[in-house]
């Protein structure tokens, strides 16, 4: 499994994802540009900003979420902007300002909707807003949000649609992990005590019927999506800042390592920068896989189960397709869920 | 009748009213001049602890003592003395009777001489009625002496229960955090709990301070703010002064046991307070005020009692201030019959067990005294001691180089004090010793410095080593240029390796060099007796050697560096080619295998020498704590991060029962019994795995069941809100062909054609 090394940012990676084929990779940086990739050879297809007065973000790149026809590109930043973008052209299309920075966006399953959270700082609370795209006019957007979620106990770092787009489904700094009705704005339901520290990541299974999270606490947990009960948790030795679902094969992926302010006084050793690959319904770490200087900041896993992708504070992107042994090894013998696409 | 009979001439009758009459007048006799025990000897004392000299010496004995007793104010006249004299051994008996005129005066003197100093003797002054009425008293009658407390009679748990387990598995204790937990370590890595009555052995008070295992595992020590607890029997628990031992000793922090186990020496930072007026009975009773101002305290395990307290060092004011803390302060010898502490510069106190009396009522006066070491006892030296032919024990002792007097090591005999063997040694700035486990050979590790050098720091160093079986000891000496950090005997054995090292950055202590190590492997020639060099290792960075306690395996391991933390697994008596093992006696030193514990702080050996373990303790310094078990073979079989882990120890054993013979018998017929012991094995993975199996199998149908679930309901709403099910779509093409040109500069040369 050689990786494809993606070198093409200057600044720690913050968020990476694949479009739904699969053939290619969004990557969003501090270094304040978003890139395109091939995911086949790791070419660069384009960057979207970098250039003076091409409306890119003037800021770290927070968050970057791709649309299942790989039209359309969202992206939110710490310049308190959120960018629609034509991927084909790598145009701005319309731009979004708000009071705080964008931590957060993601398209429904339509493709219709989005989410976006606002950064909770200087006096501003922390916000959920739903807009409607409009995709057929695309410069033309609404800056009014259907509906406006304000949060006022521990603010939310991480976000999901449910599978019917009924619902958002949050993770908090705090450790909790909330569900809210997209309609009303309510909260709907909650277990506070989800994780011990602050959630780093929450990514969806490929049918959305259930979720895994990761956090500081030093575990991911999967959730039910509809229920939010916990079904299984993964303990690791170091703090996670990442974690995703592979289909096909029963694993997890959890990435981490330590705080980026601590990298420094350990040896690379110590920082645990591996991607470890756990089975998903017998809690137990299956492999690792190294390459990493930085701890991973965010992982990507190929929605067909292909390959999976690693982005860290050492400013690259590592992409793995898998080999066959990957799919063809049982490490616990005969015994096999029911195979998930 | 005898003296009626020779009463003659009287009639019968006369000679029984006769009879009456004597008989009643010897009664009356009798009583008028019975002598009075308690009475009429009031002006009667008895000396002990008097001096046992001969005919020669007794009148200046007795005009000494006379001085003494006059001096004290206690004047007698020669004649009142007595000194009882034994015929046979040509000595007094080591007491004399004083009589004075009257009992005032005697009482007087009794107060005035008891207690006094004669000589190095002490003397006990006793009324002569004392002796004779205590001596009588009556034995299992009467009242019991104060203090003495009515105890019913516990039955002890077995003491060595865990030697019975019917796998042979060894125990190991960890301590993470708070908690302390006992476990089986297993065959292949998988531990279970030490479990009672289907419970897992915990103890909330365990986690006080550390642990300690007694050496021969019997007693699992806790240490506490207010003293030591020991824990034995099958449940490490039990009723207190019976399977719990307590022994109070306000701030302890360092404790040791004697080699049999049968003595406790506890050391506290603060020295004890005077307890007469203490609330808590335990310490009021336990420490009498002489103990106060003390920091050592010996304990009898078993009786739970003082034997004596001692005072802390006096520091040692060493060239860069004082010098820390000799731990153990107090060394015993391995059959508990002596316990030792060295006076640096002056002597060695050697204290007889379990009076605790100076050996001969003396220190040996060494000048300028170093260190010692008390020479192990092999099995054999234990049945040679038992039948009373072993050989008196010995310890090693050395000091340094005085004016006019090189620095010399010697080897003296206890209790006899002869010097078995000495041996000069020139530019010596410390020595440190290493017996054999068996107590075969010595190893005199002596530091050394270059001749005319100002500062005394050591920078290379001398083996010297004593073949101790041998006839007047051959010593051998082995000279090395580098310093020599490590040095390490194979238990049983007569091989030893030795780390050195010749790097410039040795002992530099730069933060982020790592430091290499060269390590070698020397064996005793059989045939000439010598010790010769049998492999060398170039280049390494493993700075800890530890040897098997089975001898033949050792582990090297790097420690306390904070970049490399590998453990290399190595066999000497790897056989690969037997050829090659006569010509070359080095060739079947193998590396088995090599491995990484990252953070490692500490190494151990299981005590059968067939796992070691290796962890990385909170306490000291270590980015990741936790603990790894390693089969002999070097294969990682456990790992186990934990936060907060702080101790990882095995449960020491006894030596092992078996004689010769037996143990002969058991390797002549190993495979019988490892047939049963590999059938017993896989029955245990099959029920292992089976269990494991099942839960799996268990996981499995419940994530199936509950995601069928969740997909029907899913559908049911999608149906219901008319939206299509989302497909994922998947590639058409099996496999998409990229083709990549790949253009190839070969060479490039520039030709400029001048016209």
């Amino acid at each position: 499994m050689k990786p494809i090394i993606l070198q093409g940012h200057e600044r720690s990676l913050t968020q990476i994802v694949f479009n739904s084929e699969g053939d290619l990779l969004f990557s969003a940086s501090k270094d304040s540009v978003v890139n395109a990739w091939f995911t086949s050879n790791g070419e660069r297809l384009g960057t979207f900003g970098g250039i003076k007065g091409d409306g890119g973000h003037n800021g770290s790149v927070w968050t970057v979420a791709v649309d299942s026809q790989s039209r359309f590109l969202i992206t939110g930043a710490a310049d308190n902007c959120m960018k629609l973008w034509d991927i084909s052209t790598g145009k701005c299309l319309f731009t979004w300002e708000f009071l705080t920075a964008v931590k957060r966006v993601q398209w429904n399953e339509d493709d219709d909707t989005i989410l976006s959270i606002t950064e909770q700082r200087s006096g501003q609370p922390s916000i959920i807003r739903i807009f409607k795209i409009n995709r057929d006019e695309p410069s033309a957007q609404t800056t009014t949000p259907i509906t406006t979620m304000t949060l006022s106990g521990s603010k939310a770092t991480v976000a999901l649609w449910s599978p019917l787009s009924e619902y958002i489904l949050t993770g908090h700094e705090s450790g909790k992990v909330a569900k809210y009705d997209v309609k009303s704005g309510e909260e709907v339901n909650y277990i506070d005590d989800a994780h011990s520290g602050e959630i780093t990541d929450i990514q969806s299974s490929p049918d959305g019927t259930y979720f895994i999270t990761s956090s500081k606490d030093k575990t991911a947990r999967i959730f039910d999506s509809e229920t939010l009960q916990e079904m299984k948790v993964y303990t690791t030795e170091t703090p996670l800042n990442s974690a995703c679902i592979a289909p096909l094969r029963p694993y997890v992926i959890l990435g981490g390592g330590q705080d980026a302010m601590s990298v420094t006084t350990t040896s690379q050793r110590a920082g645990k920068f591996e991607s470890r690959f756990w089975h998903k319904l017998f809690e137990e770490e299956v492999g690792r896989v190294k390459g990493h200087f930085g701890p991973i900041n965010t992982l990507a896993v190929h929605p067909q189960g292909k390959a999976y992708a690693s982005g860290a504070e050492d400013g690259f992107v590592r992409v793995h397709w898998f080999d066959e042994g990957y799919f063809r090894s049982r490490p616990f013998g005969d015994l096999e869920p029911e195979v998930e696409v | 009748m005898s003296e009626l009979e020779q009463i003659d001439g009287f009639s019968e009758e006369d000679q029984l009213d006769l009879q009456a009459e004597l008989q009643e007048g010897f009664a009356e006799i009798e009583e008028k001049y019975a002598v009075d025990t308690q009475q009429g000897f009031e002006n009667v004392l008895v000396i002990d602890n008097i001096p046992v000299i001969d005919e020669a010496k007794k009148q200046k004995l007795v005009d000494r003592l006379r001085q003494l007793f006059a001096k004290a104010g206690a004047a007698i006249e020669e004649e009142n003395i007595s000194m009882p004299w034994d015929d046979k051994a040509a000595t007094n008996k080591g007491f004399i009777f004083l009589t004075y005129p009257d009992a005032p005066q005697a009482e007087n003197a009794l107060r005035l001489l008891d207690g006094a100093a004669f000589g190095k003797n002490t003397l006990y002054v006793n009324r002569f009625g004392d002796i004779e009425r205590y001596a009588n008293l009556p034995v299992g009658e009467g009242e019991l002496p104060t203090g003495w407390r009515e105890k019913s009679y516990v039955e002890k748990d077995h003491l060595r229960s865990w030697l019975g387990d019917s796998a042979g598995r060894d125990q190991y204790v960890t301590f993470r955090d708070q908690d302390v937990s006992v476990w089986w370590n297993g065959r292949n890595g998988v531990s279970e709990p030490v479990k009672i009555d289907g419970k897992p052995l915990k103890n909330s008070k365990w986690g006080e301070l550390y642990l300690q295992w007694s050496p021969l595992g019997t007693y699992l020590s806790s240490l506490h703010r207010v003293g030591v607890a020991l824990w034995s029997g099958p449940k490490l628990d039990g009723p207190i002064g019976v399977n719990v031992l307590r022994f109070t000793h306000p701030g302890v922090r360092l404790i040791q046991f004697s080699p049999c186990e049968n003595y406790l020496v506890t050391w506290s930072e603060e020295p004890l307070d005077n307890f007469e007026n203490h609330p808590n009975a335990a310490l009021r009773e336990t420490f009498g005020p002489e103990d106060e101002g003390n920091q050592y305290v010996i304990w009898d395990v078993k009786a739970q009692r003082v034997l004596r307290t001692f005072p802390a060092d006096k520091p040692v004011q060493g060239e860069d201030g004082p010098q820390q803390m000799a731990w153990p302060a107090f060394k015993w010898s391995p059959d508990d019959a002596y316990v030792a502490r060295c006076n640096v510069g002056v002597g060695i106190a050697v204290y007889e067990l379990p009076g605790m009396g100076l050996l001969d009522k003396k220190s040996i006066k060494i000048d300028g005294v170093q260190n010692f070491e008390w020479c192990p006892m092999s099995e054999k030296d234990f049945v040679a001691r038992k039948t009373g032919k072993g050989k008196e024990g010995s310890f090693v002792f050395w000091t340094p180089e005085a004016p006019n007097q090189p620095a010399r090591v010697s080897i003296m005999s206890i209790p006899s004090r002869n010097i078995l063997r000495a041996k000069n040694l020139f530019n010596v700035t410390d020595c440190k010793f290493y017996w054999q486990n068996q107590g075969d050979f010595l190893c005199v590790k002596v530091d050394r410095h270059a001749r005319k050098a100002k500062s005394k720091k050591a920078t290379f160093c001398n083996l010297e080593l004593f073949r101790v079986r041998e006839k007047d000891y051959p010593v051998e000496v082995i000279e090395f240029k580098d310093y020599v950090p490590q040095f390490a005997w194979e238990p049983q054995g007569n091989r030893f390796a030795i780390v050195s090292s010749n790097d410039p950055n040795y002992g530099q202590g730069i933060p982020g060099v790592v430091v290499k190590y060269n390590i070698d492997f020397y064996q005793l020639d059989q045939k000439k007796g010598d010790f010769i060099a049998i492999k060398h290792l170039d280049g390494k960075i493993a700075n800890t050697l530890v040897w098997s306690p089975r001898g033949r395996h050792i582990a090297l391991a790097t420690i306390g560096s904070s970049q490399k933390f590998d453990v290399e697994f190595w066999d000497l008596d790897f056989v690969v080619d037997e050829r090659r093992e006569t010509s070359e006696p080095g060739a079947n030193v193998t590396m088995l295998a090599s491995g990484e514990h990252y953070g490692i702080t500490d190494i151990a050996w299981d005590p059968s020498g067939r796992y070691l373990a290796t962890s990385a303790s909170s306490w000291r310094q270590t980015p990741e704590p936790g603990f790894c078990v390693w089969d002999f073979k070097g294969q990682q079989l456990v790992h186990q991060p934990q936060d907060r882990f702080k101790q990882f120890l095995w449960r020491p054993r006894p030596p092992t029962l078996l004689s010769k013979d037996q143990i002969k018998k058991v390797r002549k017929e190993l495979k019988e019994y490892s047939r049963s012991f590999d059938e017993d094995d896989a029955a245990e993975e099959n029920r292992g795995s089976a269990e494991k199996l099942a839960q799996r199998q268990r996981d499995i149908s419940e994530w199936n069941a509950w995601r069928s679930r969740n997909n029907k309901k899913l559908d049911d709403e999608r149906a219901k809100s008319g939206k299509e099910k989302k497909v994922v779509k998947q590639d058409v093409e099996t496999e998409e062909k990229v083709e990549e040109i790949v253009e190839e500069l070969l060479d490039e040369t520039e030709e400029v054609v001048v016209g």
